[in-house]
């Protein structure tokens, strides 16, 4: 019944939506329409609206302005209960599962129809609707025995069990390894072919070109344009994503250094919740390069730089700095060897910087202490804040406007460029692009290797694995706090990086 | 099954929505708490009409009653100075997002503690040094049953608001025992009631007020000084902001807020040790010494929104609500509670207006018209 008008009905259509948060206007008289049986890639850099347009569609916001249409009637939707009931399903970047529970009763939680009680066939009404679609799932498994992907396929039965028509995903790729984004991609087809409409936000241009039929290209709010895919090429997209034709490449200056200057030998570490979140991890970071960390999110990085950084305790192994072991050291201790971390949290603030204080007042964050007078130094700290605003073109008010009140990415630069600042041995950065727009992923990929010319040694823990390949001299693939591999950059492939992160440990190593 | 889906059309607007606002300048903000202030003695204006009094005559004798004569005023200023010091005390706890609101027991506790030394430790010392020993032992003591919560705090992570609060009683009820038991007076003829202090105790009074103001003046200045231009300040910045980043920045948390709340408390313990000390009327310890002075202090500091010299401003308007009252009590045979009923007043209407310097209310019909005149 559904694929017989797919060419014809509608399934969303928006029209001159506009949201405005304070000063800021998320959308601006916003058109997009997604018919039945199609995917839609809604493609734009961090910020320009996607999330904001989606969360409208599923009740989270309301428009300012403007109206929706679903199978074209006019809607208004004031709650994800309203969003629900019209057929729509959205899968938030970040999963709303309840680990404690089994698939079947994460999908069946907080629906009415169900009644007040479990039913013993819950399991089995389950199953049959993930056949129904060919999706592989085990309804009596637990969330928290359940790997990324897995998790993400009960997000999407769930929405189809509630008889959605109409999915959203936001950014579903980015916790993924690349063979696990292909399965992805393969049931989405099916869903489309099933007469399914499908939205796919991402900024992942290679995504975009494999998996969608037409896309919506949002700029600081506007759609700039709707062109057809395989019309298309990544290079049209990039302009009218950024706005301005973008050179693509990420330069790797060659320093020849080889001097070892930070290893860890067989370091064990116990997080908070008394995991064992890294395990025997030994490798050697040289001055003058740049190691990659590649792994799927929680693989143990946060840990592996809370560890360098002296704020997690090691249970075993040790971690060398100029061949001192800096293992049982406080981390102000740490921080005047010139060992520096910027580590940028999925909040962008928790770690790192005080959100509601000034930029000055951020820059003198660890050097505060080094005045030789009980009281700060905040005018040279000001000082320092207007060179970093001037090097890595900050947009901020002014030196004392909190920082919370700042753009993603100018939060980013802020952190980065206070320990830049610092003179750091070594550096270590973990997601120093993520969320960034390409323009200010490059101004801090020249950065970086600025410092890595200058003899620098820098930890770059990073998400995609295409600027990894570029930037880094060798990546180090972590997977449940083990090392499954140490690559050469210039001749790995993202294939074989993506096997190690799924676990396969790397053979010609073991042979060796 | 799409087009019975979407029949039941969902359209129902709310009236009203809530609209995160553009940042306000500093004179609107400023105007708006006026506002709020006048609003606030507005109602508390009818609630005064209700009771069957004129509410201009009785603000009138307000304002007229804390200064017809210089006994009142220097009433007044005795009320103010022990709110005042209390409540720059709480601040410093309070900046660290470290809610102590057992000011009253630490109050109290300093007073205790100031007392022993006047009581039983003055014979044969200088007045001077009798008085600097109980300002030690005032703030020393109060910080120290400060420290109490801070120490589970940082040890065991219990909640700091619950046991501060506790204390308070724990401390109340120690000077009810000290009243009733080993303290007591027994030149006082069965009541029970602890001796007052010999006058070596007894701080000085100029102009017939204790001198105890230029000690407030000085924690003022001090604390605007500290809060804002020392590393401890800076450091209570940071781990009130996040104490991830503090950990991060090589800070000391524990130590820090540790630190923190003995000062805070030692504060308030000396508050405590000024008006065992300072007030003329009494110089001895009783159970009504600290008379929630520690729970209106809470208020007070978050209407000056912590900052040192809005307390001021704050203590002073909450003192002469207090007095003139009081004084309005006899006048007009109204209860002097109406004060607290004001201050409540006042403060609901400034959390009100906090709400409208975030957030403004749309309206749909308005919204319509105003997109309406675009097309």
């Amino acid at each position: 019944m559904l694929s017989e008008n797919k060419d014809f009905v509608t399934a969303i259509e928006l029209k001159g939506i506009t949201k405005i948060f304070g000063n800021v206007v998320a959308n601006k008289d916003i058109d997009l329409s997604v018919r039945q049986g199609e995917i839609l890639a809604l493609l734009g850099e961090n910020g320009s609206g996607k999330t904001t347009l989606m969360n409208m569609l599923s009740g989270i916001y309301r428009p300012d302005s403007g109206s929706i249409f679903v199978n074209g009637h006019e809607v208004s939707i004031q709650s994800p209960e309203d969003s629900k009931r019209l057929g729509i399903g959205m899968i938030h970047q970040h999963f709303k599962l309840v680990d404690v529970l089994t698939a079947a009763d994460n999908i069946l939680i907080g629906s009415k129809e169900e009644g007040l009680f479990l039913k013993k066939d819950r399991y089995k009404k389950v199953k049959q609707v993930s056949e129904k679609f060919g999706l592989e799932i085990e309804p009596e498994k637990y969330i928290f025995e359940m790997s990324v992907s897995e998790k993400q396929t009960v997000e999407i039965v769930k929405v189809l069990y509630h008889g959605a028509d109409i999915l959203i995903l936001d950014e579903p790729t980015a916790v993924l390894t690349p063979q696990e984004i292909k399965k992805l991609f393969e049931i989405l087809r099916k869903m489309r072919d099933k007469g399914c409409a499908i939205v796919i936000i991402t900024h992942k241009l290679n995504e975009v070109l494999e998996i969608s039929d037409r896309v919506t290209i949002l700029r600081k709010g506007e759609s700039v344009a709707t062109v057809i895919t395989s019309q298309t090429n990544a290079k049209e997209l990039t302009e009218l994503m950024v706005g301005r034709a973008v050179e693509l490449s990420i330069e790797r200056p060659e320093t020849g250094c080889k001097e070892s200057i930070l290893s860890t030998h067989h370091l064990t570490v116990v997080n908070d919740e008394g995991v064992e979140a890294l395990s025997d991890v030994s490798f050697e970071l040289h001055r003058g390069e740049i190691l990659g960390v590649a792994g799927i999110a929680g693989s143990g990085q946060k840990e592996l730089c809370e560890a360098i950084a002296g704020l997690q305790k090691i249970k075993q192994g040790a971690i060398l700095y100029k061949k001192e072991d800096i293992g049982g050291k406080t981390p102000r201790e740490i921080i005047k060897l010139g060992i520096a971390m910027s580590f940028i949290p999925e909040d962008r603030l928790g770690m790192g910087l005080a959100g509601s204080l000034g930029m000055a007042d951020n820059m003198m964050l660890k050097s505060y202490i080094d005045s030789k007078t009980p009281f700060v130094e905040r005018r040279r700290a000001a000082r320092l804040a207007e060179k970093v605003i001037d090097e890595l073109d900050v947009q901020t008010p002014s030196v004392s406007t909190p920082v919370r009140k700042l753009s993603g990415g100018n939060v980013q630069k802020v952190l980065l460029g206070r320990e830049i600042e610092a003179n750091p041995n070594v550096l270590i950065t973990a997601y120093p692009v993520r969320g960034l727009d390409i323009n200010s992923s490059y101004i801090i990929y020249d950065a970086l290797n600025e410092q890595k010319k200058s003899g620098v040694a820098i930890l770059f823990v990073g998400e995609d694995l295409d600027v990894m390949l570029a930037l880094c001299d060798r990546i180090m693939v972590l997977c449940h706090g083990s090392v499954t591999g140490i690559l050469d950059a210039k001749k790995a492939s993202k294939e074989e990086i993506g096997l190690l992160m799924a676990g396969h440990v790397e053979e010609e190593q073991r042979n060796e | 099954m799409n087009n019975n889906k979407a029949s039941p059309h969902i359209k129902r607007e709310p009236i009203a929505r809530i609209v995160k606002r553009p940042d306000m300048s500093v004179r609107k903000t400023a105007l708006l708490y006026l506002a709020a202030i006048f609003f606030a003695i507005a109602a508390g204006g009818v609630f005064i009409l209700v009771l069957g009094h004129n509410p201009f005559t009785y603000y009138a004798t307000v304002i007229s009653g804390s200064f017809r004569s210089k006994l009142s005023t220097r009433a007044l200023i005795r009320i103010i100075i022990p709110l005042l010091i209390t409540s720059l005390g709480l601040t410093v706890s309070f900046r660290m997002k470290f809610w102590n609101i057992g000011a009253e027991g630490q109050f109290i506790f300093g007073a205790v503690c100031a007392s022993y030394v006047a009581l039983f430790r003055s014979e044969g010392l200088p007045h001077f040094a009798v008085i600097l020993l109980m300002g030690i032992a005032g703030f020393v003591g109060g910080g120290m049953f400060g420290l109490i919560a801070a120490f589970f705090k940082t040890k065991f992570g219990t909640s700091e608001t619950l046991l501060t609060l506790m204390l308070n009683y724990v401390a109340l009820y120690l000077v009810q025992y000290l009243m009733d038991g080993p303290w007591r007076d027994p030149t006082a003829g069965g009541f029970s009631k602890i001796a007052q202090f010999p006058e070596i105790a007894w701080i000085d009074q100029i102009a017939k007020v204790d001198v105890s103001w230029i000690v407030a003046v000085v924690l003022v200045a001090f604390l605007f000084v500290y809060f804002k231009y020392t590393k401890h300040g800076f450091e209570i910045s940071v781990v009130g902001d996040s104490q991830n980043t503090a950990r991060y920045a090589g800070m000391n948390v524990n130590k820090i807020v540790l630190r923190t709340m003995f000062i805070s408390a030692g504060i308030c313990g000396l508050a405590g040790m000024l008006q065992v000390a300072g007030d003329a009327t009494t110089h001895t310890l009783s159970t009504g010494i600290a008379s929630g002075v520690g729970f209106t202090a809470i208020i007070v500091a978050w209407l000056a929104k912590l900052n040192p010299f809005g307390i001021v401003t704050v203590s002073f308007m909450f003192g002469l609500l207090d007095k003139g009252c009081g004084v309005a009590e006899s006048t007009f045979n109204l209860s002097g509670s109406v004060a607290d009923i004001l201050q409540g007043i006042i403060l609901f209407f400034i959390l009100a207006f906090d709400f409208f310097i975030q957030y403004k209310l749309t309206f749909k019909r308005a919204e319509k018209t105003a997109g309406g005149a675009d097309k």
